[in-house]
């Protein structure tokens, strides 16, 4: 058997364990483990199940093609408006959906943190599988979509998959953060829904970030723009052309918040048992 | 002699108790940090947080491969504290433990089951939790289930379990844990006593086998004393004494663990104006206070209590809760009206008395059938180990009350 063979092990204040990326390695079971839980109770005892993963995107995608398409007239290029709302709203779903489940992670977690040990970080990041199977749903609307409007995307959609990495990770990184700051204060359960219903509107989702060309160098700041004009050039055929610069702004900003989110992590997992 | 599997040496662990004013609200901690920031300004030292209490304190202690090792103790002696330690929940103040070979520990049986999924399910989530790998459980799938007793709801979500179940399902995953070193908190005081005996048995063969190594706490000195070669005692943290497992037993169970310490709630500002516990003391009939008695022995409550104002049909009562918190037997005083003053009740057990277990005390005041204060106190440990008069055994597992009936035998002619 011998799963987890620990030869010797020394327990000693501040000794934050040599072997935790290794431990992290040998507990990955537990990691799938968790994240098949998470998906097997999500749609329990509902009678639309996992159709509620396609009700909410539907209903964004109508609400902002009627008022950035059509009330306030915003340009789309040659890509029908609902496509375009739509390429912005797959990776702001996922993001949304990890980010806001890998905040509380820790928190709904606690009968576990407080009961066993493994390395804490398993948490927040198998609580991010789940918003990988609404996407994978949202991803049906697309292509439904796509048919209808006779749109085929050319080969960059090979790329898609490194845009949904850069989500993932800045989900992860800013999810970091906000789980480890929850476990002590909770004032942080606030700030998710707050930080997504402004997110939500400093993303070019509901239109394209081409619509602010003076500003784009500080609005990639928000790595978000680089992953949502990552998709929209990858499935709408390169239509917005992506800006090496600014999307190099977004993918550094993600890695600071990844690296950042790693670092607090780690400094605070010790006490997460004392303080849950 | 080889070196030992577990060595703690110079183990201490530092709580901070906040009182009254909560810490953990962002806004407290601000407001904190910049007193903290006036305060260095103006040249004032710093104030530490809250009060300091060490949880546990100096604890050193070997453990040789293949030893059972029993530790006991009173709530609040540290013993939780030491088993989050060991099992790597929690990190040490100061001192070191070392740890050789594979480790697994059991503080709660059942963590991580979710109601929602199937028992199939929850045994291979359990069992990942506990740290066995898929192809572990998968192997010994129908050992558990066989042992748990629940062929025929694997496949119903646990909500539906009866709690008896639940726990049989619980306890046998945990059961099939094959780890080098096993560290089991009291999770044995749970399920009926048939199960319960199938669980002690289970540990007796899981420790007899491949010289594992075990640590095991329970208040149940019985089954200390089936299992266990050596104990350790922790009395406020400290180590009080360790060795032989019948020493320390007999150290703990003759009350020369320390001053008992029973626990009574500082009145809140309401109960100061109306009346309240002033003191609990669980002793024997010759007035020596002690939590552990044995099966036949008489015993007595005394509650101190201090009426501030006039009481009108004022009733002290104290109760008995059974190891599993299910109330077992309570008496109360008949209703009278008290003037201020302090007063002294005395409870006296001499006849009924109680199975094998760890018991728990409540006191509580009230007037005119309104309760104003209740608390649960000092826990009351009857021990299995020696009988007293004609109770010829101490757990029978059918009844908690043990020969409370008057019995008449006769020969029908």
């Amino acid at each position: 058997m011998a799963a987890i063979e620990t030869p010797e092990l020394i327990l000693e204040a501040g000794r934050a364990s040599r072997h935790y990326w290794a431990d992290l390695w040998r507990y990955r079971e537990l990691l799938g483990f968790l994240a098949w839980r998470d998906i097997k109770i999500r749609y329990k005892q509902t009678t639309l199940g996992v159709l509620w993963a396609l009700i909410q995107p539907a209903v964004t995608l109508a609400v902002f093609t009627f008022i950035f398409g059509k009330l306030a007239g915003m340009p789309a290029g040659n890509v029908p408006y609902p496509l375009l709302v739509l390429c912005g709203l797959l990776p702001w779903q996922l993001f949304a959906a990890a980010f806001s489940n890998a905040s509380g992670s820790l928190v709904a977690n606690t009968h576990l943190i407080s009961k066993v040990y493994f390395p804490r970080l398993i948490v927040p990041l198998s609580s991010v599988a789940v918003a990988l199977i609404d996407f994978a749903v949202v991803l049906v609307l697309l292509a439904i979509l796509c048919l209808w409007w006779q749109f085929a995307p050319d080969w960059r959609v090979l790329l898609l998959p490194l845009f949904v990495v850069l989500t993932l990770l800045t989900a992860i990184g800013t999810g970091l953060w906000l789980t480890a700051l929850t476990v002590k204060y909770r004032d942080f359960r606030f700030v998710v829904p707050f930080l997504l219903q402004v997110g939500l509107f400093l993303s070019p989702v509901g239109f394209s970030s081409t619509n602010l060309p003076n500003w784009r160098f500080v609005y990639s700041l928000n790595p978000m723009v680089g992953a949502i004009d990552g998709f929209r050039w990858c499935l709408l055929r390169g239509e917005p052309a992506l800006d090496p610069a600014n999307l190099a702004i977004s993918v550094a900003m993600a890695a600071l918040l990844l690296a950042s989110g790693l670092w607090y992590f780690r400094h605070t997992e010790r006490t997460f048992a004392d303080i849950i | 002699m080889s070196s030992p599997v577990i060595s703690v040496s110079g183990l201490g662990k530092r709580y901070y108790l906040s009182h009254e004013k909560r810490q953990d609200t962002l806004r407290d901690s601000l407001t904190q940090q910049f007193r903290q920031l006036g305060r260095r300004l103006t040249g004032a030292a710093t104030e530490p947080e809250g009060e300091e209490f060490w949880a546990l304190r100096d604890v050193s202690f070997d453990v040789q491969q293949g030893d059972v090792i029993g530790i006991i103790g009173r709530n609040g002696a540290g013993k939780s504290t030491l088993l989050k330690i060991l099992s790597r929940i929690t990190e040490p103040t100061t001192g070191r433990v070392r740890l050789r070979g594979r480790i697994a520990s059991l503080l709660e049986v059942g963590t991580g089951f979710h109601p929602e999924l199937s028992g199939r399910e929850n045994i291979f989530l359990n069992g990942a939790i506990l740290g066995m790998s898929r192809a572990e459980i998968a192997r010994k799938f129908d050992e558990i289930v066989a042992f748990a007793e629940v062929e025929r709801f694997l496949d119903t979500p646990v909500k539906h379990y009866s709690s008896g179940m639940y726990v049989r399902l619980a306890f046998a995953v945990a059961a099939h844990l094959e780890p080098e070193i096993l560290i089991v908190d009291e999770v044995l005081a749970v399920g009926d006593a048939a199960f319960q005996k199938k669980c002690l048995g289970k540990m007796q063969a899981v420790s007899r086998s491949d010289g594992r190594t075990v640590l095991f706490v329970s208040h149940n000195l019985q089954s200390i004393r089936q299992l266990c070669h050596s104990a350790v005692l922790l009395a406020g943290g400290q180590v009080q004494t360790s060795g032989p497992c019948a020493r320390v037993l007999e150290f703990y169970q003759h009350g020369l663990a320390g001053p008992v310490v029973h626990v009574v709630p500082p009145p809140s500002a309401d109960l100061l104006h109306c009346g309240y516990v002033t003191s609990v003391s669980v002793e024997t009939l010759e007035g020596k206070p002690t939590s552990v008695f044995d099966v036949g022995q008489p015993w007595r409550i005394r509650v101190g209590f201090r009426i501030a104002k006039a009481q009108d049909q004022f009733v002290i009562a104290v109760g008995l809760l059974s190891p599993d918190g299910s109330p077992v037997q309570t008496s109360w005083f008949p209703p009278r009206n008290l003037a201020p003053g302090d007063y002294e009740a005395a409870f006296i057990q001499d006849k009924v008395i109680l199975e094998a277990g760890s018991y728990t005390t409540v006191v509580g005041l009230s007037s005119h059938g309104h309760a104003f204060q209740q608390f649960q106190s000092e826990r009351l440990d009857i021990s299995g180990e020696t009988v007293v008069g004609t109770y010829v055994c101490a757990s029978s597992g059918v009844g908690v009350v043990l020969n409370s009936m008057r019995q008449e035998l006769r020969k029908i002619p």
